[in-house]
């Protein structure tokens, strides 16, 4: 094994003999976009919403929910697909949120919601991860859509309207601080405060 | 064999008389008038949504508010009422919401309770959002107001 490694790692440090340094140097650029490009496709194919629905527990729970409301249907058109809430649109952030996604591989492997009555049972849980996910990241994902900088108040309902010009202006609350289960349904909010 | 082809060709048969319109007698003028009983006609399109509509005078004393606002996606159900968000005892001063009436807290011994109890809990089956729906019947309604100033005004004409 050992001798093995030396063998390998005397062939690294080794200058070529056979290829110049122009043919590297290419063949090393092209192998790189061949690779970071493949790296992101499937990045993006993994935020497509037909890929989060593909598992019959996301499809039947929280996008049936999610259906009926503004987010998915409205006057404009304009909608959010799942990951236009659950996966923050720059690369840092995005990318760290597919690490911790990982963990939503081993639920589906091991069937923790293949269930209404094991999602319903878990809501709470589910709801409060996020709820921590978007508090802690001031709304990251709510801001992709909703600039701040281009609300006018004055065409605000006036309760919105006063709170959106104290609490949110003053970074005091977040978007996720009010606007619980805009997209899907409710856990039982005994103890939450809203 | 045989019982089976009648069935299936009278059945056929049936199903085209009903559907030709010159044979289908006219559907009773419901809320929904013309067509004829074999005739599926569209649904008459949703009402408007209620933006910024006011609040409006209740036209009798035990009548339930219409609802001067959009209630679309609330949730009310087990887990959560989203109208007690603002209307419950605690958040409506906050909200400068009207807190839901004393009624809503009597339990069907008339004994108040703390929090709404579980026969008023569902908003939407007394309370529902005023619309620009026109009227599906024809109405004589009068609030009690307008009965009451008849009469007086019918009173004195005598």
């Amino acid at each position: 094994m050992i001798k093995w490694l030396k063998f390998y790692w005397s062939l690294l440090r080794k200058p070529s003999v056979h290829y110049s340094i122009g043919f590297l140097t290419l063949s090393g650029f092209i192998a790189g976009i061949i690779f970071w490009g493949g790296f992101n496709t499937a990045l993006e194919v993994t935020n497509t919403e037909a890929f989060c629905i593909g598992c019959h527990e996301m499809q039947s729970n929280p996008y049936e929910e999610l259906k009926n409301t503004v987010h998915y249907t409205n006057r404009s058109g304009v909608r959010a697909e799942c990951s236009d809430c659950h996966v923050p649109h720059g690369w840092t952030h995005k990318v760290a949120r597919k690490m911790e996604a990982s963990k939503e591989v081993w639920g589906w492997v091991f069937g923790s919601i293949n269930t209404p009555e094991k999602y319903e049972a878990k809501r709470r849980e589910l709801a409060e991860r996020e709820w921590k996910r978007l508090k802690a990241n001031d709304s990251l994902e709510c801001r992709n859509c909703h600039e701040f900088d281009s609300m006018d108040f004055t065409l605000q309902d006036p309760r919105a309207a006063q709170a959106h010009s104290t609490a949110l202006v003053s970074s005091e609350q977040t978007c996720i601080d009010c606007h619980k289960g805009i997209a899907h349904k409710l856990p039982d909010m005994t103890g939450v405060h809203r | 064999m045989r019982l089976l082809i009648l069935l299936l060709t009278s059945s056929l048969a049936l199903a085209a008389f009903a559907q030709s319109d010159g044979l289908s007698p006219s559907a009773p003028d419901g809320l929904r008038k013309g067509g004829t009983v074999g005739q599926d006609l569209p649904a008459p399109p949703i009402a408007g949504d209620p933006r910024s509509v006011k609040r409006e005078v209740r036209s009798y004393p035990e009548q339930p508010p219409v609802i001067p606002h959009t209630i679309r996606d609330y949730q009310v159900d087990k887990n959560f009422n989203r109208c007690l968000d603002c209307h419950s005892r605690e958040s409506a001063v906050r909200a400068g919401a009207p807190m839901v009436s004393v009624t809503h807290f009597m339990d069907r011994h008339f004994q108040v309770r703390a929090e709404v109890t579980p026969g008023r809990y569902f908003c939407t089956q007394c309370h529902v959002p005023q619309t620009d729906a026109e009227d599906l019947v024809d109405s004589n309604f009068k609030a009690v107001d307008q009965v009451i100033r008849d009469s007086v005004a019918g009173g004195r004409n005598d």
